[in-house]
């Protein structure tokens, strides 16, 4: 598709000098999508994550639904939920949450199961009652694994962020709409790049985070 | 341990806060303030109310709609844009539910969408698609004389050669040509099927590329179709030297531009400003628009307050 436009440079520079406006706006808007999708993500699929390890039966049935959600197509979702929800941020959140929760409950389910038997016994042996074991003891363990949810899910958010151009949000999805639209490459590659820049930073971001959060992991 | 636990859970807090920090933002992606000093046609209209101007995801919608929205604005209303939105089937639900006020339409292709069978009989064509919006508390006001329809182009390269000036020339060529055209066409009865039905042509090949997007365009300049569906106020054809043949049989049935308002915002001066606009608005005027928005990359905000300016609406 691009490559007749020999004569289009690949970043016209004169455009995003003129557009600094609009790139920032969609960098926000960017942020805000994905920072809302993960954190309403953990919201739910926290304590559901608890309540699979409690009741194991739970658990099957969970990821059962989760995986199905996560194989809806997000256009049809859009289609479903317009008439209830419109063109807001509500319509956009709904499907990159439900998508976020395969991974998340997963990995927060992991977590907990890593706890190793003996450390559970001794703090069952120390009296903590079942709540203060999981606060104190096996959430903070499970800590590495759902990190590591979170920054998978955090990557492929920010990549599926874009789809929601098509109910008019979208972030930086609606830059590389905008150059598919028009084949216009400038805003096409800004908004690529960005993209990339954004899911790099968040990995590495979340990386520290996760070394901040488990200094025994340390040294190793 | 002890301390482990609360700076887990503290970090864990301050992530979610920084993640959280950032939505604070609004989206105030409006219209950008037009000069309201000049006085124009839009400034002598009066009106305050709220109201969002929706476009489908090409430059012509988005142009249009900013047509619409900076005149209202230049009025007094205080007018928000939701441009860029998927197909159809998004933004008709949106008008509907009132998430959208304002959209530019075509008479042909919402009266298709609506099950509707459109002529080449304007009056009645816009009879049929008022009757079949009423009941969705929709107006449709006076079109423009702009249309934009399928037009099936070639090369003036081709044309010269072939010595083509109106689609019924094709008829004893067609057999040597490659057609492309959106991946619904072959299905679509003013594509494919009425070309082979009103025209009788039957080329060489069918290739599935989009509907006038750059794929077909791109393919058309290059060669490898020799007949293309493009849309009749398509920027490319005056920028890439193509014809759109004369639809001579009367296939295509008329598609002008057209306000779609919903009723409850339908007041004042809006119908009288909007129809003001579809007045000046002709097929070769917004092929000029969306050439440079399209071929020059030019904005549509613009673009649009250019074309208010140039003629004397702002």
């Amino acid at each position: 598709m691009l490559a007749q436009v020999a004569a289009d440079p690949w970043v016209r520079w004169s455009w995003v000098r003129d557009h600094t406006d609009d790139i920032g706006d969609s960098l926000q808007e960017h942020l805000v999508l994905t920072g809302l999708t993960l954190a309403i993500g953990m919201v739910i699929a926290l304590p559901l994550g608890v309540a699979c390890h409690r009741w194991k039966r739970l658990y099957p049935a969970v990821l059962g639904v989760a995986g199905v959600l996560y194989t809806v197509p997000s256009l049809a979702l859009f289609a479903f939920l317009l008439p209830f929800t419109g063109l807001s941020r509500t319509t956009a959140l709904i499907p990159l949450v439900l998508y976020t929760l395969l991974i998340l409950v997963r990995n927060v389910v992991a977590g907990l199961e890593s706890v190793p038997a003996d450390v559970r016994e001794a703090a069952e042996g120390m009296g903590l009652s079942p709540a203060r074991r999981l606060m104190r003891i096996e959430l903070p363990l499970a800590v590495p694994a759902i990190v590591a949810g979170i920054r998978i899910t955090t990557v492929t958010t920010i990549g599926l962020v874009t789809i929601t151009a098509l109910i008019g949000q979208g972030g930086l999805g609606s830059l590389v709409y905008d150059g598919l639209l028009r084949d216009f490459r400038t805003p096409l590659v800004v908004g690529t790049a960005l993209t990339v820049v954004l899911a790099t930073l968040a990995d590495l971001g979340l990386a520290g985070v996760q070394r901040v959060l488990t200094p025994w992991a340390r040294g190793r | 341990m002890r301390r482990t636990r609360s700076g887990a859970v503290g970090a864990f807090a301050l992530t979610f806060m920084l993640l959280l920090g950032a939505c604070g933002g609004s989206d105030d992606d409006g219209v950008t303030a037009g000069q309201s000093e000049s006085k124009g046609t839009c400034a002598g209209f009066k009106g305050t109310e709220e109201l969002t101007v929706g476009g489908t995801n090409f430059s012509e919608q988005e142009i249009v709609a900013e047509l619409y929205a900076q005149c209202l604005q230049a009025a007094g209303y205080k007018v928000d844009t939701k441009l860029k939105l998927g197909a159809r089937e998004v933004v008709q639900p949106a008008l509907e539910r009132g998430d959208i006020d304002i959209l530019p339409e075509y008479v042909g292709t919402l009266l298709t969408y609506l099950n509707g069978s459109p002529t080449t009989d304007l009056p009645k064509t816009l009879s049929d698609l008022k009757a079949s919006l009423a009941p969705k508390r929709l107006v449709v006001l006076t079109p423009a004389p702009a249309e934009d329809k399928n037009g099936f182009a070639v090369t003036k390269a081709t044309a010269d050669r072939l010595k083509l000036k109106k689609l019924s020339d094709l008829q004893p060529h067609a057999k040597d040509l490659v057609f492309g055209g959106g991946p619904e066409c072959p299905e679509r009865p003013l594509c494919l099927q009425g070309l082979e039905k009103t025209y009788d042509l039957k080329f060489k090949e069918v290739k599935r590329l989009d509907s006038g997007g750059p794929l077909t365009k791109d393919a058309l300049q290059k060669g490898d179709i020799q007949v293309g569906l493009i849309f009749t106020s398509d920027g490319a054809v005056p920028a890439r030297n193509f014809l759109v043949l004369e639809d001579d049989k009367k296939l295509q049935p008329v598609d002008n531009v057209v306000p779609i308002v919903r009723q409850d915002v339908l007041k004042g001066d809006v119908e009288p400003l909007l129809n003001s606009i579809s007045a000046k608005l002709t097929t070769e005027g917004l092929s000029e628009l969306n050439k440079r928005v399209d071929v020059d990359k030019a904005d549509p905000d613009d673009v649009a307050r250019d074309w208010l300016k140039a003629n004397g609406f702002t």
